[in-house]
């Protein structure tokens, strides 16, 4: 019989997800996965899971749970009170979960999304090549729906038990919010640029896994606000009538009728949905080119810290 | 490309941030932009590009998602517009033609009576010019197997719904501006809805999740509620496969 985890207590906001179902946009279906990926692929990491195994996503408040065999749990995302068994654990390293003992996660501090990684990874059937939970369309994870109290999941066999920490840290540097203009850049006139370039905006409550609504200088379109629908894709900025940005995240629709002002730059969207609502940040426009240089950096830079993973007897980049 | 007089000369290359790059073959929804499309894509599919994941045909231009890591999108961008060339001459496929039963009028048919006094025609009328019209697949999106259907006949033209219902049901069919749609999830919509098809465009269980693909064409053919009734008790038990008639 393979373990099982058994929700006890669940936040707002609990989904199954992995890195994403991809090949069926042109069929209308949502790409998914985990709002902040390189968090969910450092918690896989130090569960000792292979790339793309399921994890638990929670929006602002984890919850608790419990296991039937002894299993390896890694919390990341952002900072949080953690408790196994009654006993605060860290976040970013990994811990053992004795059968039948609690492991409680509780509200994320300056982070939205917060990931739990259990060894052997979530084991529901996937659908359409992933187990990402798509809500909308209730597709993928436990019956495509939030986790609830009560729920039991199956977990894959885990590899080994030994906990993990991280051999490099892994941190994301304070700067504006990276944007790649377009497509429809030509519907916003030089002064709406400006605005958009240099006054400050904010994210407001209006966030889910499939958009965020921002707060700032109103951007009006003077082509308007409707184009034939086109593609869209995750980190794409419409604007509606209500010149209000739209930006599109991991649950995004796979076309859209809005004009888009801007992309934000792949590597950089993580780092603005974990942004704390009401928080003021300011956009910087660079080109598709630097776009994709960052990106490839990020990525060897994640590569290096999932590559870092280390037991806890080994030393630790912190000590002297 | 802007020209002197400003105007746009297409096709034209658009960039969606790092990893995506779309081609765009008009401004407005016309068949011969999305024939250029669906060519194009077709020849994607035939001959791919490498480091290009996957694509999203729209009604006028083609999405293509690409791995940074494996191809820069200015070098995707140039290829396109080179294909697109030869893309233009290519004969596409007639696409596959399907009939789908529809009930109209009911409960799933709130829109039906306004859409007669709007258009002061009977309701009959309505419901025979929907019906006569064969529609062609332009893009299938929003929602998992959404089909967006060009070929409404015009005086069925009707703008959206000021306020959006919360919960239109699966295999609705609606009209929307010069479009007719079928509803493949439940969900918001401010189209107006005509009908219904016992037809499921998306079955994540099934062993084809999509039925339709963008090309597709559809003719609806009408029903009445006992055929609809007996036909949803079977596409429930899974035994109803829609029959491709040409």
């Amino acid at each position: 019989m393979s373990p099982r985890l058994s929700i006890v207590r669940h936040g707002p906001l609990m989904t199954v997800q992995d890195q994403g179902r991809y090949g069926y946009r042109s069929r209308g279906v949502s790409t998914s996965g985990a709002m902040d990926r390189d968090a969910y692929a450092i918690a896989n990491a130090l569960a000792g899971n292979k790339p793309g195994a399921a994890a638990i996503e929670f929006g602002l408040i984890g919850g608790s749970m419990t296991t039937d065999k002894d299993v390896l749990v890694a919390v990341t995302g952002g900072n949080c009170k953690i408790e196994i068994a009654g006993k605060p654990v860290a976040a970013w390293e990994s811990h053992i979960l004795q059968a039948g003992e609690t492991l409680t996660v509780g509200a994320l501090q300056g982070a939205v999304w917060g990931y739990i990684a259990v060894s052997g990874g979530i084991a529901t059937s996937p659908m359409l090549g992933s187990r990402s939970t798509h809500l909308r369309t209730g597709v993928g994870g436990m019956d495509g729906r939030t986790l609830t109290a009560g729920d039991v999941l199956p977990l894959g066999e885990p590899d080994m038990l030994t906990p993990l920490v991280l051999g490099q840290p892994y941190f994301r540097r304070p700067h504006p919010i990276l944007v790649v203009p377009g497509p429809q850049n030509d519907y916003f006139e030089e002064a709406v640029w400006r605005d958009f370039l240099t006054r400050p905006f904010q994210v407001t409550t209006s966030r889910d896994r499939m958009a965020m609504v921002l707060n700032g200088p109103p951007l009006r379109a003077f082509k308007g606000h409707d184009i034939v629908s086109d593609a869209t894709v995750v980190g794409s900025i419409q604007v509606p009538g209500s010149g209000k940005p739209i930006v599109l995240t991991a649950d995004a629709q796979t076309t859209g009728g809005y004009p888009k002002i801007a992309t934000v730059a792949s590597f950089d969207l993580a780092r603005l949905t974990q942004m704390p609502s009401s928080q003021n940040f300011a956009f910087r426009a660079i080109s598709p080119d630097t776009a994709e240089e960052l990106f490839i950096a990020a990525q060897e830079r994640l590569e290096a810290v999932l590559g870092s993973v280390c037991s806890k007897t080994k030393k630790r980049f912190w000590e002297p | 490309m802007t020209r002197s007089d400003g105007a746009i000369s297409y096709p034209r290359i658009v960039r969606s941030g790092d990893q995506a790059v779309s081609i765009e073959f008009s401004d407005s929804v016309s068949e011969s932009a999305n024939r250029q499309v669906l060519t194009l894509d077709a020849s994607i599919s035939a001959h791919p590009i490498a480091g290009v994941l996957e694509t999203i045909p729209t009604y006028r231009s083609l999405a293509v998602v690409y791995d940074p890591r494996q191809a820069r999108g200015s070098a995707i961008g140039e290829e396109l517009i080179r294909r697109s060339v030869s893309a233009e001459s290519g004969e596409l496929p007639a696409g596959r033609l399907f009939e789908f039963p529809v009930l109209y009028g009911g409960e799933h048919a709130s829109d039906l009576d306004e859409l007669a006094k709007i258009k002061n025609i009977s309701v009959d009328e309505v419901i025979d010019l929907h019906a006569a019209a064969e529609y062609r697949v332009y893009m299938i999106g929003f929602a998992p197997g959404f089909a967006y259907l060009g070929g409404l006949p015009e005086i069925l033209h009707t703008p959206r719904l000021g306020i959006p219902r919360q919960r239109i049901e699966a295999g609705a069919i609606g009209i929307g501006g010069q479009q007719s749609s079928i509803n493949s999830v439940p969900g918001p919509s401010g189209w107006r809805f005509v009908g219904r098809t016992p037809y499921r465009l998306f079955d994540p269980n099934r062993h084809e999740p999509f039925l339709l693909k963008a090309g597709d064409r559809i003719r609806f053919l009408r029903i009445d509620a006992e055929e609809a009734g007996h036909l949803d008790d079977r596409v429930a038990r899974g035994e109803l496969d829609i029959r491709e008639i040409a």
